[in-house]
């Protein structure tokens, strides 16, 4: 019956947004600055942000020499 | 004269049932209550608490809401964008396509990579599954599934086999052969049963386990060997069309998202929903979590993709354009998680900055969809699967 059903999903909405709104959460900047230091920490090595060279890259084909 | 006593009765929506009849008014702790016959006969057998009721429950329902808006907004002190202005930008990227690999006769929905980083597995709509390698691009095996549409596929930790699954509403792992001339098809070995279109799988940490998403609405892990339901996710309220586990090798969360423009954090042991987002106008098409775990992206049918972060509890960036009005179908983060890679129904490919919400550069290649985007484990390289039929490479 539907009159069961909303009443069981309604209280498993409320058990469901007490669970969500009880989390601990941190600030923003926190956050933002642990993301930033992430990518700092990390971008060195990060081979489609910097490039590695031709010979390093097993998709870049390598171009065969010619001499003149 | 006579006195004449007249039942007025009140005729209108029940608070339960919303169906609108002639109702009972009835009180329950002195809080009047309009339920209608049907449903006072339903409320005394079904032992509801004290002064419970619907009404009460959605007053709640909507507090609850607020309350956690208002918790979210009082720790909203800067944005990502704003704090990023300091860090360099991201220079000018050679990326261009280095292979093409053509094979399949229909459009390509999905691809995985091995974790030797030189192989691929991709399925399509023509019930076909490829294993390639991507540096000769060689076809190493080709299976064909019992139904078309493959929507999922995903390569195992080991290398040894790989999972697909799609309208057939199943989710089955192949174990990858050496014999070339060995019928893999004759392999197969259903795992997932949902009822109805599997639309993602993964496996987890190992080749014992594999993780599902289906257009039923919900997720689920299974125990490959035996087949068994170990744990199932509901909370989605329509088809869930993503997942992705958390890197990390310990992992026991995975983030999900769905047509209800949701995106859901899950713990899987317990099976609990634990953090919801919902911010984006659209089907949710693919979640992603960031190389650190602690964040993720999505990509949406409402042309945008959005990074969202997990102890803040918040959207942190939109990467949108008014140039871009296409949905985003597919995201993945580069090795430091600095640039996002999108594929987009306009057939583009768009690299974001992620600190600086900035487009960085627009791949074009594709003639049709690009349906999936996928960097190399290693970071190297990223490929996309379209509905031209075709995968790209690109590094």
């Amino acid at each position: 019956m539907s009159g069961n059903n909303s009443i069981a999903h309604a209280r498993k909405l409320v058990e469901q947004l007490r669970i969500e709104a009880g989390i601990e959460r941190i600030k923003v900047s926190k956050a933002a600055a642990d993301l930033m230091q992430y990518c700092e920490l990390h971008g060195r090595s990060d081979p489609l942000l910097v490039g590695v060279p031709t010979s390093e890259n097993p998709f870049k084909d390598k171009k065969p020499c010619s001499i003149l | 004269m006579c006195d004449q006593t007249f039942v007025a009765i009140t005729f209108g929506p029940c608070d339960n049932c919303a169906k609108t009849k002639p109702l009972m008014n009835i009180y329950l702790n002195n809080e009047v209550i309009n339920y209608c016959s049907l449903c006072v006969e339903l409320m005394a057998c079904q032992g509801l608490e004290k002064g419970e009721t619907v009404a009460k429950l959605k007053k709640e329902t909507e507090a609850l809401k607020v309350k956690l808006e208002v918790e979210r907004n009082k720790l909203h002190d800067t944005e990502l964008h704003k704090l990023a202005e300091k860090v360099e930008a991201v220079g000018q990227l050679n990326i261009r396509a280095r292979r093409v690999l053509k094979g399949h006769a229909n459009k390509v929905l999905c691809m995985d990579w091995c974790t030797d980083k030189r192989r691929l597995v991709s399925s399509s709509q023509d019930g076909k599954l490829i294993v390639w390698d991507a540096f000769t691009t060689n076809k190493e095996h080709a299976v064909s599934m019992p139904s078309t549409w493959v929507m999922a596929c995903a390569y195992s930790p080991s290398g040894c086999a790989v999972a697909a699954g799609g309208l057939d509403n199943k989710c089955s792992v192949y174990p990858l052969s050496l014999d070339k001339n060995e019928n893999l098809a004759a392999k197969r070995k259903p795992v997932a049963m949902h009822t109805n279109y599997v639309s993602h799988c993964t496996f987890t940490n190992s080749d014992l386990q594999v993780l599902t998403s289906s257009g039923d609405g919900t997720c689920a892990l299974w125990d490959v060997e035996s087949a068994q339901l170990l744990q199932s996710f509901h909370s989605h309220t329509a088809d869930v069309l993503s997942l992705d586990m958390g890197p990390s090798e310990t992992s026991n969360t995975f983030v999900s998202g769905g047509c209800d423009k949701k995106a859901k954090l899950w713990d899987m042991r317990s099976g609990q929903n634990v953090q919801s987002f919902e911010t984006h106008e659209s089907d949710v098409n693919c979640v992603k979590f960031y190389p650190n775990g602690d964040a993720f992206a999505t990509a949406s049918d409402d042309a945008t993709c959005r990074f969202f972060d997990l102890r803040a509890d918040r959207e942190v960036a939109v990467f949108s354009k008014d140039s871009v009005m296409f949905g985003a179908s597919s995201v993945d983060f580069s090795l430091s998680g600095r640039l996002l890679f999108a594929g987009y129904n306009d057939y583009t490919i768009n690299i974001w900055d992620v600190l600086k919400a900035e487009r960085v550069s627009i791949l074009f290649g594709h003639d049709n969809r690009v349906s999936t985007v996928r960097v190399s484990p290693d970071g190297s390289a990223f490929c996309s699967a379209s509905w031209d039929n075709t995968l790209r490479v690109w590094a």
